[in-house]
């Protein structure tokens, strides 16, 4: 790259930040995925390549994906929770690619929970 | 993919990397790719986290988690548990003094929560070696804003308004300096970065290059342009810090590639190039005529001042030297405004631009304190709020007795001043300084002649020896602290180290004469009856200086409680023990050679130290 512009540098930041988000730990949403030995027997990885393709497509950059460990409800897995920023987390069980791909289209870009698959908000219980 | 989900965030300054830091990096990207985690996982970089008692260490990104202490053989284990299943592996986190549970986020322990970042706002954050993380954080943009919104006397007023003071030392106001050097006459002037950190135990400098040298180059490009007539820039690193260099060398050569250092940068006609000078790390070259001197090629020595430097400095033109950690402020101060920093710290620099301290302040603690570490503190705060807050209190439940501030020149400040808020007159008032940032807790085991006595021989050997006053009277003073501390004092020596002290203080050429006896003179003010002891009683109340104390055996607890277990007598390298299993025990004080070995194993307390 050569020498730069005023306007390049803000180009430049841009793409930047979009690799920096998440060492600032901020990020519009967050997608935790339940990670215990049952959850990856149950298909958790699968789940959590199926986010981070999504991310890629859409080419979106404020979203971040965490795992954690087993949530003790082994039945219930593949099992994820999302966190918008302000709203209270969603919990969603027994993924698959498909339902993962109309959470991320409905719930992470369009601001809307996909209650077909939730399983709690917050701790109350919508099953 | 670019998006990676884990951030491995690698400390690599030169405390970490001293502990292994690149084995640690290594090992991480051996055990993601056995896991088959690279489209996951990224491991990246960064400068030093001035937590370096803890390295080599680690924040794992987006969590904030941080990791201490590592060893290679904890990372397969680290990033199968925590990477695979998600469950962040409590053992190898942050423990704080006299509790059980971790700490797992970094932003949570103390040490780190109690900060407020300026000068060392990326730390952690970036890759000290991509230009492009520097600009992801807002990098170059207050150069940018300068070359097309403000006047170079715009500039100027907004860093005087700032309150910005030099944090090299002196706390000259920064803002004055530079309009002395804009007005200065002559086509040609200079900018001066000193990286020449030379007080033993301070890294601040060094820590803010390796781990964001961008911030420095954009503040003297800042400076440049403000002061007028500066095309070239020096930066005087000591050669003893080779990863600083290498890192300045990685900056200048990527931010010469973008424009942003060379020929009409932004292409707004301002002309602007930084080089490199190696010093040879003599303490005294830190001092600003000598600096430049040296950078001219000659030998570094300094030259009476009656001459501003900011108008006849190097080869005789107009020069503005800051330090480190000065230039790093500038950038923040032009993004986020005079008011914002001002907002900051101690005292109103709106009329009198030395009437307050603003900002921050990086602090290098070390000592007898839980978390040494380098810390950025506000200005104002408490010495109180720094060594029990921050620095996590005094290790072992002992007891504080004075922490030395600035420098191998700077004063003690005992336990009764401790709440004084930290702000360049305020430590001016009570004797010390804030100097470069060195902070230096001591605890009840040290012995204040002892610590004067270290301090002295430090400034001493460093005294380049031009001028008489601090070349031979720091010389006869430390003759008279050895004597004190041999047992061979007498109250005259106290009488004649106070005048000698005041004789340089007053006629010193520069500052390292004119400062030296600080340590000398506030410990013999706080601390006056440990002299007194050492002098009078012949005695040495913290047990340090070693012709000053004695060791012996309480014969009834050796026989009675101890039995005569004999294991002093095994262990006394001087064979000075006399005794012999299941019988009383003593010394002989014409044998032994203080080394303290038999205070330390006898079980049943029956030697004692006078
Ligand atoms: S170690 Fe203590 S108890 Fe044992 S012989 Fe020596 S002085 Fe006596
Ligand atoms: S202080 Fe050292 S030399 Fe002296 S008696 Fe004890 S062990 Fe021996
Ligand atoms: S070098 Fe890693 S914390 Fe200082
Ligand atoms: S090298 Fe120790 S704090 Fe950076």
């Amino acid at each position: 790259m050569g020498k730069l512009k005023i306007e390049d540098l803000e180009k430049i930041a841009e793409e930047a930040r979009k690799k920096m988000t998440i060492r600032e730990g901020g990020g519009r949403a967050k997608i935790t995925v339940h990670m215990g030995t049952c959850g990856i027997a149950a298909g958790a990885r699968n789940i959590m390549n199926t986010f981070l393709k999504e991310i890629e497509t859409h080419d979106v950059h404020d979203v971040i994906i965490t795992s954690t460990g087993c949530a003790g409800l082994c039945n219930k897995e593949p099992m994820i929770t999302i966190e918008l920023t302000g709203q209270a987390p969603v919990k969603y069980i027994q993924l698959t690619e498909a339902k993962a791909k109309r959470i991320f289209d409905e719930h992470i870009m369009k601001g809307k929970f996909v209650q077909e698959y939730a399983y709690a908000i917050g701790s109350e219980k919508i099953l | 993919m670019t998006t990676h989900r884990i951030q491995v965030m690698v400390c690599t300054g030169t405390g970490c990397v001293s502990n292994h830091a690149f084995e640690i990096r290594d090992a991480f990207e051996r055990e993601i790719k056995k896991n088959n985690l690279q489209t996951e996982a990224a491991v990246i970089t960064t400068g030093c986290n001035g937590f370096c008692g803890a390295g080599p260490l680690v924040v794992v990104q987006p969590d904030g988690i941080f990791y201490q202490l590592l060893k290679v053989s904890d990372i397969p284990h680290l990033v199968a548990e925590h990477f695979l299943k998600g469950r962040p592996v409590k053992k190898l986190m942050y423990i704080p003094p006299e509790e059980k549970t971790p700490i797992p986020k970094m932003s949570e322990i103390p040490f780190f929560a109690d900060q407020t970042l300026i000068a060392l706002r990326n730390r952690g954050m970036i890759d000290p070696e991509k230009i492009e993380d520097y600009i992801g954080r807002g990098g170059y943009k207050a150069i940018a804003k300068v070359l097309t919104s403000m006047k170079p006397e715009e500039v100027v007023t907004e860093i005087k308004a700032s309150g910005l003071r030099g944090r090299g030392g002196g706390g000259f106001p920064t803002g004055v300096k530079w309009e002395s050097c804009k007005k200065a006459h002559g086509t040609a002037k200079y900018v001066i970065c000193n990286a020449d950190e030379g007080d033993p135990g301070a890294f601040m400098d060094r820590s803010i290059v390796e781990g964001d040298p961008h911030s420095v180059i954009e503040g003297m490009l800042i400076g440049a342009y403000a002061i007028e007539n500066v095309t070239q820039g020096f930066i005087y690193v000591r050669m003893q810090y080779p990863l600083a260099i290498h890192r300045f060398e990685v900056a200048i050569k990527q931010a010469r590639e973008y424009g942003l250092l060379g020929k009409n940068i932004f292409d707004k006609g301002f002309d602007f190039d930084i080089e490199i000078r190696r010093g040879a790390g003599a303490f005294v070259c830190g001092e600003s005529t000598a600096l430049m001197t040296s950078i001219e090629g000659k030998v570094g020595e300094p030259r009476a001042k009656y001459i501003h430097t900011v108008e006849k400095g190097l080869w005789d033109c107009p020069t503005c030297l800051n330090n480190v950690e000065t230039w790093a402020n500038v950038p923040q101060i032009i993004l986020k405004g005079a008011k914002w920093f001002s907002s900051i710290g101690t005292g109103d620099v709106s009329v009198d631009p030395w009437g307050g301290s603003k900002g921050t302040k990086v602090f290098s603690l070390a000592g007898k304190v839980n978390n040494t570490g380098l810390v950025e503190v506000p200005m104002g705060i408490t010495m109180r709020d720094i060594i029990y807050k921050v620095g996590g209190g005094i290790p072992e439940g002992k007891k504080f007795k004075a922490v030395q501030t600035g420098g191998p020149s700077g004063g003690f400040i005992p336990e009764t001043l401790l709440d004084l808020p930290v702000d360049y007159e305020e430590l001016a008032k009570v004797g010390s300084m804030m100097g470069s940032g060195g902070m230096l807790v001591t605890d009840e085991e040290n012995c204040m002649v002892d610590m004067a006595k270290y301090f002295l021989s430090f400034t001493q050997d460093e005294s380049c020896g031009k001028c008489i006053p601090c070349r031979e009277g720091t010389k006869r003073m430390l003759d008279i602290l050895d004597k004190i501390t041999m047992g061979k004092g007498s109250e005259e020596d106290l009488v004649m180290l106070e005048e000698l002290s005041s004789m340089v203080v007053e006629s010193s050429l520069c500052a390292l004469g004119g400062s030296a006896p600080n340590p000398v003179l506030t410990s013999m003010k706080y601390f006056r009856e440990e002299y007194e002891a050492h002098v009078r009683d012949k005695k040495c109340p913290a047990h340090v200086c070693k012709p000053l104390i004695k060791y012996s055996i309480d014969e009834n607890v050796c026989i009675q409680v101890g039995h005569g277990c004999d294991v002093c007598r095994k262990q006394c390298i001087d064979n000075a023990i006399i005794g012999e299993k299941n019988q009383a025990h003593r010394i002989d004080p014409s044998k032994c050679g203080k080394c303290g070995i038999c205070y330390d194993v006898c079980k049943f307390d029956a030697i004692h130290i006078e």
